[in-house]
């Protein structure tokens, strides 16, 4: 974000300063307190619009602030007809969100939750260990070792989450195996998520200079001292931001609770809005609480990335999922 | 292996639906991302806000919900047409912030040199857009394309969740509970993915090649 306020300020500044434009425009009586916030909203927009265009002269300006009003004009009408149409159907009587402020219901849906939490939580405890498993036995010089996991990944990264949901709900029951729905979830989220793992920490140590390894060989480690001491903890802090990226999508996945009927966040509104007749709000309201927690989550990598002392090529290239 | 082979038509048709579905999905997706991209690089204000509020908003709600909300959500504000479509429309908004985001990444990856260039020509901003950067930007986005595809492709199975059942996914869990033999079953099925996905990696591979700019 720091490079792109100062890539962005000079846009304003510098148009008051070439002078053939100044002579026609009395443009500078409105800049003293727009650029603040101007340049702000437009440098958190968006990075590299800088370099696309100039700096408009008086007819792009007059075109943008054109463009400016139309659009503003257009979107406010979407809203208002979205508004119009939940109004006539009677989705914003406030009976129906009020429901939302309710202690119970609060805490319900809080359950759900903790539940969304600890699906992803365990998951990730046991697809990451498995990835980086994964990832050293496609790294692997054994062709017996690397071929399976190899088969392994490729295979997983290919099949939907959904499908393999199925069959275990479907099919597990027929071999006699018993596994709670919790577990149900678990497995299948745990198995497809274990080969983009290690697919992203493949990917880390691929990127890591050959001569690192090479070194490490040289000062006489072996094969797991070198991948303990040296490739793995740079391979790890290289591969930080992609991962995360990649648990805030794990969690997305624990929402097939919903197909499971485990009662996460998704399924708890469903039972919600079935039972109180407030299936649009009680969907809205469990879509904004994953839309704050994936960013909060997206926000802390960003943060991570940064403490790491990373991303001197690419700043904050995969700031959300 | 008897009963893939006798409902061949069943795995037919589901791969046929769950095709339809990913190709509208990725069509209409891909249309409403570029106009994103488009918003997002563009001179004006308000525009370009929407574009990242949208992206980050649509990004980091899961599918599930997104097609939950719009497959029992939109009856209730009264908007009701065909499942199917409901559920195109859900998808296609989602996957076209990560369109958007690739869309975007495409038009960083053109040396800014040609854009300075294109302007230097006395190129308009639409011009410079439609001439200089989107078929340069085209061909190092295919890869992220690529993947996209993919993940349209698999996530389409969602759709059966919220009730689109004539798809892959959906026939295949049908085929199980009527047969009850879910390792032919649900095999067939990730056979069927399997291959879905070695295709559009292979295509997008030979489109690269031929695309490919030698400098």
């Amino acid at each position: 974000m720091k490079p792109t306020v100062v890539a962005e300020q000079p846009v304003p500044e510098s148009s008051p300063g070439s002078s053939p434009e100044t002579l026609t425009e009395p443009a500078p009586k409105s800049t003293p307190v727009k650029p603040s916030w101007r340049v702000r909203l437009g440098a958190l927009a968006d990075a590299d619009g800088g370099s696309l265009f100039d700096p408009p002269g008086p007819r792009g300006r007059v075109r943008i602030a054109v463009a400016t009003a139309l659009s503003l004009v257009v979107l406010a009408a979407l809203i208002a007809l979205a508004l119009r149409q939940f109004a006539v159907n009677g989705q914003l009587d406030s009976a129906k969100w009020s429901l939302f402020t309710q202690q119970a219901v609060l805490r319900y849906l809080l359950t759900g939750l903790w539940a969304t939490a600890q699906v992803t939580l365990v998951s990730a405890a046991f697809a990451l260990p498995l990835g980086a498993l994964l990832a050293l036995g496609r790294l692997a010089r054994n062709p017996l070792v690397r071929w399976p996991a190899g088969l392994y990944v490729e295979t997983m990264r290919a099949v939907p989450l959904l499908l393999l949901i199925y069959a275990f709900l479907f099919g597990l029951p027929s071999t006699g195996i018993q596994l709670s729905l919790f577990w149900q979830l678990v497995w299948p989220i745990v198995i497809t998520n274990a080969a983009v793992f290690a697919e992203i920490f493949r990917a880390g140590v691929r990127a890591l200079p050959r001569g690192q390894t090479e070194a490490s060989y040289a000062l006489g480690l072996g094969y797991w001292q070198s991948m303990r001491l040296v490739v793995l903890p740079q391979a790890v802090r290289q591969t930080a931001p992609s991962l995360v990226s990649q648990l805030i999508r794990l969690l997305k996945d624990s929402t097939l609770g919903y197909v499971v009927s485990f009662l996460e966040l998704l399924n708890r509104a469903k039972v919600l809005g079935e039972y109180n007749h407030t299936i649009v709000q009680g969907y809205l309201v469990v879509a904004l609480v994953y839309v704050l927690l994936n960013n909060a989550l997206a926000l802390a990598a960003g943060q991570l990335e940064r403490r790491l002392g990373r991303s001197p090529r690419r700043p904050a290239a995969g700031a959300a999922a | 292996m008897g009963l893939i082979t006798s409902h061949l038509g069943v795995f037919g048709n589901g791969l046929l639906v769950s095709l339809e579905l990913s190709a509208s999905t990725f069509v209409l997706a891909g249309l409403l991302g570029l106009a994103l991209a488009c918003c997002r690089i563009s001179p004006v204000l308000p525009l370009r806000v929407f574009g990242w509020a949208y992206v980050a908003v649509l990004r980091s709600v899961p599918l599930l919900v997104l097609l939950t909300l719009f497959v029992f959500g939109l009856p209730e504000i009264g908007m009701v047409y065909s499942l199917f479509w409901t559920a195109v429309t859900a998808m296609s908004l989602y996957w076209a912030a990560f369109f958007c985001e690739a869309i975007r990444s495409g038009v960083r990856a053109v040396p800014a040199g040609q854009i300075e260039a294109g302007r230097a020509l006395g190129l308009s901003f639409g011009q410079v857009l439609r001439l200089i950067v989107l078929p340069q930007s085209f061909r190092s986005m295919i890869q992220p394309l690529a993947s996209l595809l993919i993940a349209v492709t698999l996530n389409s199975s969602l759709a059966s969740a919220v009730g689109v059942t004539q798809e892959l996914t959906g026939q295949t869990q049908l085929l199980d509970q009527q047969y009850a033999q879910p390792l032919t079953t649900f095999g067939a099925a990730a056979l069927c993915y399997i291959a879905l996905t070695l295709t559009i990696g292979r295509l997008a591979a030979l489109l690269e090649r031929k695309l490919v700019v030698l400098r």
